[in-house]
């Protein structure tokens, strides 16, 4: 029987795919790599492409994007740690001003902040008079 | 018989509102069994990356990540992950309480929080309380996406870059069963290699393109897939404490029901029998 190991692709949100290979091909950053079993330990950032899981020797084949990543092997395990999105670094740089500008413009929002307690201070009344309603009602019962 | 009428549509809208909590329970059943699983499926990652990092820091002990470093503490950042919507009982009261408890010690001790809101929730409480918020997303869903979050996480981890947070704590709610969750805080940075993991093996990986970028990316994915799972497993909590908050909603008006619909039938009684001694004396009378 030819020799395989253990593959596992999860990503943050999701497990990808787990089960047994004989090959699998990664698209690293240095260019493609094959891992064949009784790999050495070997860590390396992968970039968006695809992967392939070699099944059997019939010639299965499972075919995988990732948008990048990192491949993590040891002797008989091999896992690729897969990014849920393609990232780059502008990309979160962007992500992050957005995230603070939100902040500021939230925080900005003196009238929603108006709003909302305005809000609840009717709808404690609204409580206090239902609570004096249902008093009234034990009394007279 | 005017009171009895009263009594009667007062009745009716009740039952009205049974059947919305009856729903809203449902659905929250429903939605929180999904959440559930979503939540399990993070879990693989975050212990594959954990495991991973607890290798690599043992094996490179010359080289150590600002991540890895514990500092004196100045300033601390505290990523606080509430709901969006309410009617889910104490859930984020309780949290918002643990929260502010800990900020008051920092205050205690002079040192400045920051903060970044997860959920419409956080924000608008902290809006009202005050507080210094750097960075907030809000409206995530019930099926919260990474991308999302990377924005808000990006903002925190690069304060600790720049030495503006020396500590970064995760605020959010521990899913232990349906019935209770409980609040928790959990230091994110600096992180703190497992001491189980005694170096069982004394080999290193071969590193491409080289240890530290490698294990910078690892890093802030770790960071950003813990984060992502405090937001799947506040989803759960959102969607049990939800159910819980509605059975009890929907016995509660089952509950007043059934006293209106006593009333009712006393009010009705009486004004039947009012209207036959009215009849038996009009009768008598001619």
């Amino acid at each position: 029987m030819a020799m395989t190991f253990h593959v596992d692709i999860v990503s943050a949100e999701e497990s990808i795919y787990s089960g047994t290979a004989q090959m699998v091909v990664a698209p690293a950053e240095g260019g493609e790599v094959g891992i064949l079993p009784r790999h050495a330990q070997y860590i390396a950032k992968l970039k968006p492409g695809e992967v392939r899981v070699k099944v059997s020797e019939s010639g299965e084949e499972h075919h995988i994007f990732i948008s990048g990543g990192l491949l993590e092997v040891q002797p008989h395990v091999v896992t690729i740690l897969a990014d849920t999105a393609v990232r780059a670094k502008d990309l979160d740089e962007a992500e992050a001003k957005e995230a603070m500008r939100r902040a500021e413009a939230a925080l900005a929002d003196k009238k929603a902040d108006f709003d909302y307690a305005k809000a609840q201070a009717e709808l404690v009344e609204a409580a206090a008079r239902l609570r004096m309603i249902e008093k009234m009602r034990q009394h007279k019962g | 018989m005017s009171g009895a009428k009263e009594i009667r549509t007062q009745i009716k809208s009740i039952k009205n509102t049974q059947k919305i909590t009856k729903a809203m329970e449902m659905v929250a059943a429903s939605k929180m069994r999904k959440a559930q699983d979503r939540m399990l499926a993070t879990r693989p990652y975050a212990e594959k990356i954990r495991q991973v990092i607890g290798h690599v820091a043992m094996a490179q002990a010359e080289y150590r990540h600002p991540y890895l470093e514990e500092r004196e503490v100045k300033r601390v950042g505290m990523i606080i992950v509430s709901t969006d919507r309410g009617l889910c009982g104490g859930l984020n009261i309780n949290l918002f309480k643990k929260a502010v408890g800990a900020m008051r010690e920092w205050h205690g001790q002079g040192i400045e929080v920051d903060l970044c809101l997860v959920g419409n929730k956080a924000l608008g409480f902290f809006k009202r309380l005050g507080g210094n918020v750097v960075s907030k997303v809000t409206h995530m869903g019930d099926q919260p996406r990474l991308n999302d979050l990377i924005g808000t996480i990006k903002v925190m981890l690069d304060a600790y870059d720049e030495g503006r947070i020396d500590r970064l704590f995760l605020v959010e709610n521990e899913f232990v069963n349906t019935m209770t969750q409980r609040p928790r805080v959990t230091t994110l940075l600096p992180l703190v290699p497992s001491e189980e993991e005694e170096l069982k093996h004394h080999w290193d990986y071969i590193y491409e393109p080289d240890t530290k970028p490698v294990l910078d990316t690892l890093l802030t994915r770790y960071i950003e897939s813990v984060v992502y799972q405090g937001v799947v497993e506040n989803v759960a909590c959102e969607m049990a404490a939800r159910m819980v908050a509605m059975k009890s909603a929907s016995d509660n008006a089952g509950e007043l029901i059934n006293e209106l619909q006593l009333v009712y039938n006393k009010a009705r009684q009486a004004a039947i029998t009012q209207e036959i001694s009215e009849i038996v004396s009009g009768a008598a009378a001619v």
